[in-house]
């Protein structure tokens, strides 16, 4: 790849100002459309382009689109750039270095769709980037690219910017809109679906923020472009998120299916003193752990899948040889516990329970039945939760045991009798959090979990 | 259906001469103009309360819930769910430092260690002087960037305990 397609602030360091993004062909797919293109161009050329959500679930977006009823109104485009999943910060990097391709893609996707009013939901932590995307929408206004009768057509759009404040589940697509509505960031039972009774009960797409990115240079070059990168399957490119043990963590871009895991590790900089891997997590904590076996591993969506894990948004953190794989799982179900609603109960109960099952075994208390025990817990959420953070908290648990499983034993031998173990300051402080949290004392609050 | 009457103790009655309908009258316009129902606009304007009064309390709670034409209860249960509304007066400096695991694999336990002896409380405590409180959170996407806090919701990237030290001084 020559260029990037959507970390283009790497090529060009000032594209987050409109006349460097207009410059280098900037808004050019948006007067394109408003210009002469009928709605359901757009949506044709990105269903061409087989464009997949990249959110996550790696939906086509194309056909997300068309799903929407075409004579009810108003509809809703609702942009989720709640980035919560651990591990995962492209968003954050899109909305601060090249906001004007994201505010392109939301236009295109909201025109696509005939909506006049597009809602951009930002978790609250991302107050700083936030600032740098209303100025960008402030200019987008000022320069006629938004508002009234857009570049003289009958068209009008209205992007607003929504922060939300700090729940992990408000990434799940109807507990976004349930947000967005001024409710508990809860998940709703579908159907109806989003498409047909989304955000107010009216039609609404939901888009992830580098999915909307990728729209803009669809549109402008076509379809065809668009398929040299990637896959049949996985077209088009991909911003690789690498943290955890490698020397250069940061968002790499790159074709889907072309490169291994191995190759975007090295492209990270390598491992730090190029000590060996021991596992992969290549979503963040909601995917299932790859042991080293699977550094071999293309990087697309059915790769990724076949090797027992998901691509998902494609934010992989990295083990090495040092890590301690249970203190590790314990970690992720925290934060699962941490972010859970509370809306079902065997996501609420279970993440409390494994935890405590963590907790018991970190602490040198536990037994070789508590790994058993802790199997019991997540085969009992699989499945059986409302939602998908439910199921995800399910993945640290089962497939840490399943692929390090005499490790597991070993730690509980090792560390039998509560002996002193680095662990303990870091136990004692998220217990006495928790602790506050029930008294009400100053601290942690309430929480959503 | 049943109509929910909900009693609110107002234990500081000076400070309702502080409203923000009058103070913030401009944004709170832009805020309800955004949506189409007054319900949506009831996070952003718990931040605007927040911001007025320092955290979300009753009085806080009481005028979003006029604006928002909502029951005082409901807008509670947001402000408890949402873990960015502060139920407690907090310290003049929230630093939230993260300790997931992508942070953590960087370090960050060592790390929120320093914080709490440098500032001599530990996460989840506000320094007697009222200047900061220390809390740990879960990711907050700058990964890439660890170990990683916020500061009053402004990021700060790539920290040390010298530049902790730096910055906690500077504050204070």
């Amino acid at each position: 790849m020559d260029k990037h397609v959507l970390l283009r602030d790497l090529d060009t360091p000032n594209i987050r100002e409109l006349n460097v993004y207009q410059a280098n062909e900037g808004y050019a797919a948006w007067r394109k459309a408003v210009g002469g293109m009928k709605p359901d161009e757009v949506i044709q050329v990105v269903k061409d382009s087989g464009l997949r959500g990249r959110g996550g679930a790696g939906f086509p977006a194309g056909v997300k689109w068309s799903f929407l009823p075409k004579d009810v109104f108003p509809k809703y485009v609702v942009v989720n750039g709640d980035e919560s999943e651990a591990g995962t910060f492209k968003d954050h990097q899109l909305i601060e270095k090249n906001p004007h391709q994201v505010i392109e893609g939301v236009a295109l996707c909201a025109y696509a769709v005939q909506a006049a009013t597009a809602y951009i939901y930002l978790r609250g932590e991302f107050y700083e980037p936030s600032r740098v995307l209303q100025q960008a929408l402030d200019e987008a206004y000022a320069a006629g690219l938004l508002g009234k009768n857009i570049q003289g057509s009958t068209y009008s759009l209205d992007i607003y910017i929504h922060l939300g404040a700090g729940a992990y589940i408000c990434g799940e697509e109807t507990a976004l809109l349930e947000s967005l509505e001024g409710k508990l960031g809860q998940p709703r039972l579908r159907p109806p679906f989003p498409a047909v009774q989304g955000l107010y009960a009216k039609p609404t797409v939901i888009n992830n923020i580098e999915t909307l990115a990728n729209v803009p240079p669809i549109v402008l070059n076509g379809a065809q472009w668009y398929r040299q990168f990637g896959t049949e399957k996985s077209p088009g490119t991909k911003i690789f998120c690498v943290s955890g043990r490698v020397n250069k963590p940061g968002n790499y871009e790159l074709p889907l299916g072309k490169h291994t895991i191995r190759e975007l590790i090295e492209l990270a900089g390598g491992t730090i003193d190029g000590r060996p891997v021991k596992g992969i997590l290549p979503a963040g904590s909601s995917a299932p752990i790859l042991p080293a076996s699977a550094l071999d591993t293309k990087l697309d969506y059915e790769s990724v899948q076949a090797a027992g894990s998901i691509l998902g948004s494609a934010s992989f953190v990295i083990l090495d040889d040092t890590v301690d794989i249970v203190w590790a799982a314990r970690k992720m179900v925290r934060f699962f516990k941490h972010e859970s609603c509370g809306k079902c109960t065997p996501c609420r109960e279970g993440t409390h329970w494994a935890l405590k099952l963590y907790d018991k075994i970190v602490s040198g208390h536990g037994s070789l039945h508590d790994i058993i025990m802790l199997l019991e817990v997540g085969n009992g959420m699989a499945n059986k939760c409302f939602c998908l953070l439910g199921e995800f908290a399910t993945s640290p648990i089962l497939s840490t045991i399943k692929h390090f499983r005499t490790e597991y034993e070993q730690f509980v031998r090792e560390h039998q009798g509560g002996r002193a173990n680095g662990y303990h300051d870091e136990l004692m402080r998220d217990h006495a959090i928790v602790d506050h949290a029930i008294a009400g004392a100053p601290g942690e609050h309430g929480s959503s979990g | 259906m049943r109509k929910v009457f909900y009693v609110l103790h107002v234990t500081n009655y000076a400070r309702q001469d502080i409203m923000l309908k009058e103070k913030h009258a401009t944004e709170i316009e832009a805020i309800l103009a955004k949506y189409p129902t007054k319900r949506s606009a009831v996070m952003p304007l718990l931040y605007v309360a927040q911001q007025e009064y320092g955290f979300c309390d009753e009085q806080a709670i009481r005028e979003v819930a006029e604006l928002t034409a909502l029951d005082p209860t409901e807008v509670k249960s947001i402000v408890g769910f949402y873990t960015m509304f502060f139920e407690e007066k907090t310290g003049q400096y929230v630093i939230e430092v993260c300790d997931d695991l992508p942070c953590a694999l960087r370090g960050a336990d060592k790390f929120v260690q320093h914080c709490e002896h440098k500032l001599g409380i530990r996460a989840g405590q506000t320094t007697p002087d009222g200047k900061f409180t220390l809390r740990t959170v879960m990711c907050i996407a700058a990964c890439d960037r660890a170990p990683v806090a916020q500061v009053n919701r402004e990021y700060k990237y790539s920290l040390t305990p010298e530049s902790f030290d730096k910055m906690v001084d500077e504050l204070k």
